[in-house]
This record gives C-alpha cells, sequence and structure tokens, in this order.
C-alpha cells in the first residue's frame, strides 16, 4: 500500500483527535484576535476562544456561509497581511459574486501535501505521466493538481481544459498515464476518442483523477469501461483549499478526508444541528491549519455521510461518501426530497437513453408535477410509437421507485439539452415559492 | 419485397418536421412514401426514399436520431378488396402488422409499405402476387 505521509494518514485516532483539539484551539485563538468577522460573530455567540475545551465544543462556533464570503469580499476574511498571501483564487461567481480566498506559503504546502495524498492514493507516483485538463487560472482546480504531482514527481502536461482533439492528441504522443479533470468531461474526451477512431485501450492511460462535481457509481462504471482506466473519484472545494480535501483510496469505498487539516461535521441542512455519526446530511468543514482564509466551520451545502470505520487500505482518515447532492439543489416535491443525481444515476443504469436530462417541476393548484426530460438515443429510438411509449414507462416507473415520487418523463430529441463545461443546469423550478414564504 | 424504411424521431415542438425536410430538399432527396405517428410528446417520421444508406447518414450527420429498418412494400392493382385480401392472408398466418401507411400513385395500382412482425414470412408469402406489378420506388 502507498502512502505520501503515513504517519498522518494512519495515525490511531485518539492521537488524531489530540492533535486536530489542539490545532482547533489555536485556530479559534487566531481567528478571533485576528478576523473582526469571527471576533463579533463569537462575541455574538457569548463565546470566547478558552471556552473551545474539547473537539466537541465545536458545534459552538458560528458557521460560514458562502454568503459571509461575499459580504467579506474581497479580502474581509483574510487572516494575514496582504504581504503574506502569495496566491488569490476565486470561485466562477455562477451563483452571485464570486467567492475570493487567499493563501500563504504555509498554505500552498498544505494544498501540495493533501494533493500529494490523492495523487498517491489514486496510483500516481514519480513514473506518471500526469496531464491536467482541469481549468488553471482562477480556478484551483489546475493549479491544485498541478502543484501536487509535481511534489510526486510525476511529470506534468499542463493542458488545461477545452480543445478536446488536442487532448487526445497529446495523450497518445506523450503517453499520458493519468488524466485529471471533471468526470463529464472524461466521457466527452472517450466520446470524442470514438469519433476520431482512437481505441481508449490503445494508449497508455491508466487512471482518472476526477472530481468538481457530483457523480454517480453508475456514472463510474461507464468512464471505467468506456476509457479501460481505473476512475477516482477526488473532493475540494475553495473556500477550504481546493482538490484535495478528500480523496479514493484503492478500496473505493468513500473519500479519506485530510482531518489533520481539514475537521468534518455532518449537519442537519435545515436546523443546522450537528448529526450522530453515520447520518447523512451536509458536510461541513474547519480548516485547522490555514492561515490566509481559514474557515470556521464552512458549510459546504454537499450533502453526503461519514464513515469512521478502519478501511482495508489502512488509512484511519475518516472516510465521506461521494457527494449524493446539493443541499441546496435539493427538490422538495409533494413532501419528499429529489436530487438531480437520482435521476442521473436511473439512466445510467439503464442504459437506454443519453445521460443529459433536466428536471422540470412545475405546480398545478397544490400539487407539484415533475417532469423529466430525457434525451433519447439511437439504440432506444424506434420506428413505433408503442416501444418509445413503453420506454418511456420504464424509465417513468424506474425514477418512481428511486425517488418515491412519481415522475413524467418526456423524451426528447438527441443534443437538445444544454451542454455546459461548467455545471450543467438540471433543474427548472417553475414553481412561485416566493409566494408561499 | 423488402424494403429499407428510415424513421426519425421528432420532439414535439413547431418546425421540427421542416428541420429533417430541410436537410432532404438541399441533397434533392425525393420522398417516395411518407407517415408520421405522433404522441403528445413526440413524433416519429417514417418515410421510404431511394438511396436509404445515404439519407440516413445524411440525417445523422444533421443530429437527427434516425433508424433504419425493413418493411415491407406491395404493390396492389387500384381495385376494390385487393389490399383485403393481403390482409386477410396475413391474418390467418399469424402475421401482426404493426403499422401501415398507403398510397394511391400511377394509373392502376396502388401501394402500401407494412411493418410485420415477421418480414421474411410476410414476403415470402405476398411475393408472387405483388411481383406482378412494377416497382415503382426506384
Amino acid at each position: 500500500m502507498q502512502y505520501w505521509n503515513k504517519t498522518m494518514e494512519t495515525m490511531e485516532r485518539q492521537e488524531l483527535g489530540r492533535y486536530q483539539l489542539k490545532q482547533l484551539r489555536e485556530l479559534v485563538e487566531r481567528v478571533y484576535t485576528k478576523v473582526p468577522f469571527y471576533r463579533d460573530k463569537m462575541q455574538a455567540a457569548g463565546l470566547l476562544p478558552q471556552d473551545i475545551q474539547s473537539l466537541d465544543d465545536i458545534s459552538r462556533l458560528p458557521f460560514t456561509t458562502k454568503q459571509d464570503m461575499r459580504d467579506n469580499y474581497p479580502y474581509g476574511l483574510f487572516a494575514v497581511p496582504p504581504r503574506d498571501i502569495v496566491r488569490i483564487h476565486a470561485s466562477s461567481g455562477t451563483t452571485g459574486k464570486a467567492t475570493v480566498v487567499g493563501y500563504t506559503k504555509k498554505d500552498l504546502g498544505i494544498w501540495s501535501e493533501v494533493m500529494a495524498r490523492t495523487l498517491t492514493a489514486a496510483g500516481v507516483s514519480d513514473k506518471s505521466y500526469i496531464q491536467v485538463a482541469y481549468g488553471y487560472g482562477l480556478f484551483t482546480g489546475g493549479l491544485g493538481i498541478h502543484y501536487g504531482a509535481e511534489l510526486v514527481g510525476a511529470s506534468v502536461i499542463p493542458v488545461s481544459s477545452g480543445n478536446t482533439g488536442r487532448q487526445i492528441n497529446l495523450m497518445t504522443d506523450f503517453g499520458t498515464t493519468a488524466l485529471a479533470c471533471t468526470p463529464s468531461y472524461a466521457l466527452h474526451i472517450a466520446e470524442s476518442m470514438r469519433e476520431m477512431g482512437i481505441d481508449p485501450k490503445a494508449t497508455q492511460l491508466r487512471v482518472g483523477i476526477f472530481g468538481a462535481e457530483p457523480w454517480t457509481e453508475a456514472m463510474r462504471r461507464q468512464i471505467e469501461e468506456e476509457l479501460s482506466i481505473k476512475a477516482v473519484d477526488i473532493y475540494g472545494l475553495s473556500e477550504i483549499i481546493g482538490p484535495g480535501v478528500a480523496s479514493e483510496c484503492p478500496a473505493q469505498q468513500g473519500l479519506h478526508l485530510s482531518e489533520d487539516h481539514f475537521y468534518p461535521e455532518i449537519i442537519d441542512p435545515l436546523s443546522g444541528e450537528v448529526l450522530p455519526p453515520g447520518s447523512k446530511g451536509e458536510l461541513v468543514i474547519t480548516t485547522l491549519t490555514k492561515e490566509g482564509m481559514p474557515m470556521l466551520r464552512y458549510r459546504t451545502r454537499d450533502l453526503t455521510q461519514l464513515d469512521y470505520s478502519p478501511c482495508t487500505c489502512g488509512r484511519t482518515l475518516v472516510r465521506m461518501a461521494k457527494v449524493m447532492g446539493r443541499s441546496d439543489d435539493m427538490l422538495i416535491i409533494r413532501g419528499v426530497n429529489v436530487f438531480p443525481s437520482q435521476v442521473e444515476s436511473v439512466l445510467l443504469e439503464m442504459g437506454q437513453t443519453t445521460p443529459h436530462y433536466q428536471l422540470i417541476v412545475e405546480r398545478s393548484g397544490h400539487l407539484d408535477i415533475l417532469t423529466v426530460l430525457v434525451e433519447v438515443n439511437e439504440a432506444s429510438f424506434s420506428d413505433e410509437v408503442r416501444r418509445l411509449e413503453e420506454l418511456e414507462r420504464k424509465i417513468a416507473a424506474q425514477l418512481a421507485s428511486v425517488l418515491k415520487v412519481s415522475a413524467k418523463v418526456k423524451l426528447v430529441g438527441p443534443k437538445t439539452l444544454q451542454r455546459s463545461e461548467g455545471k450543467a443546469q438540471r433543474v427548472i423550478d417553475k414553481r412561485n415559492l416566493t409566494q408561499e414564504a | 419485397m423488402i424494403i429499407q424504411q428510415i424513421s426519425v424521431f421528432l420532439e414535439n415542438r413547431p418546425g421540427t418536421l421542416a428541420e429533417v425536410l430541410e436537410v432532404l430538399g438541399e441533397r434533392e432527396v425525393n420522398i417516395r412514401a411518407m407517415s408520421v405517428a405522433d404522441t403528445a410528446d413526440f413524433g416519429i417520421v417514417r418515410f421510404v426514399v431511394n438511396r436509404p444508406a445515404a439519407v440516413e447518414t445524411l440525417l445523422r450527420d444533421a443530429g437527427f436520431t434516425v433508424k433504419s429498418n425493413q418493411v415491407l412494400s406491395l404493390a396492389l392493382h387500384d381495385q376494390p378488396g385487393s389490399l383485403l385480401r393481403q390482409v386477410k392472408r396475413l391474418g390467418e398466418a399469424g402475421i401482426n402488422v404493426e403499422y401501415f401507411y398507403a398510397f394511391a400513385g400511377g394509373q392502376a395500382d396502388a401501394r402500401i409499405v407494412f411493418k410485420v412482425d415477421d418480414i421474411e414470412r410476410a414476403a415470402g408469402m405476398l411475393g408472387e402476387e405483388a411481383a406482378e406489378v412494377p416497382e415503382v420506388y426506384w
């Protein structure tokens, strides 16, 4: 078994807890003195740094949200003087004003360290050729993987995203063994390879390091089959550090979260209450070691669960389940929680349509109507109406059993649903919910 | 005789049929027979053309979902009762007709396109009678 940092990755959990508490107390002391935003929030909660006596006391600390970052745009949450910030990144700002994050030299070291763990667990070594097809720039994906890969000693091919034909040519010419990009881009690359008449099995590609968007087990199987590789899930977000927060080991039974740097909690997204171990809920992370822009209890909006049981790989770090969806992407339809990812997984399991879909929610009287648009593909298309209607019924029945709420399925033409290089808009909610608020 | 029929998936929104026909028109493809099946959500347009394989590729390249499959084409004497005789024979042989479309063309004959569940057997049964009349599709 390969580890990048065996001491930290396999540390006995009690010892890890002591280490985390020490880091947490230093962190709280630091943000209390250096970040007025946190001092105000703690004072409002009647809380002093010395009140944090145990790890459980973390639940007394205030949450930080994306809105807090916007309100303090651009540098209001920085905890060090500007000269100590050596790198600035920002989120895309697709859902509002961009959120800005800053790193000190030490922070960049932490980032490279956790990315090196991620890559090592995925089987990347100093013998690998890794093609980084995540975007470079303000987005943390490209540079995050890049620095981690250099620390591991791999040969890095920094292509950035886009220009798929060139990606594929470089991949074959340079003998790329590892590909890092979003999982949907990996499928697009596979599709393009077929169109170019290139057999993925004939390339040197062995592993894919995929993240930056939620994806399902079914999608993993499809990527592994189409590209003939092992597909590894990684997790991260710029607010915490970027990619490298958590990553899969060869057991593929959840993503080991680097708890010595990032302290995770699972909360009920509605009440904010901390849930018992093993519960499904929203992931909240406190950055234990970051200097530039530390985060107290950052609400990631990502829904997952944590598994503290020992892993066959020997790592003792907690495993988070594949992200099941976003708490802000969750639809409540006739009282039932529905996630777009559930629809994706049904479609991929059935394999008779494309994985492109859209959910439309409307309200008729007091009843929510869910319509799922699904692109028909050539394999399932028939010249007989009843066969297509059968397909609609079959998808609807499968969706009903998975979603626990009925949905109307509507077949649409291929490539008619919006494609996006970033995050696809999967949900159109036409209910006028403001009336009820 | 057995011929290739091209089917195209049509989304139920204005202009989709025109999009298909435009592709064919630009390449001077002449449609010899055509039918549209529709539901509330989508339609399937099926047609008979010359050079069906080329037309299939043409439409696929234009981004449509296309299917090519075998159907049975019969040319009948354009007289009362001639279709009935054929359909009765299929029914008595236990062959199911999935759908059909028909048109009268020329002077003395009519043509009908059948989708059946056992095309080889149906063609064998009906071929003799159908063969008398000249082919007009290609």
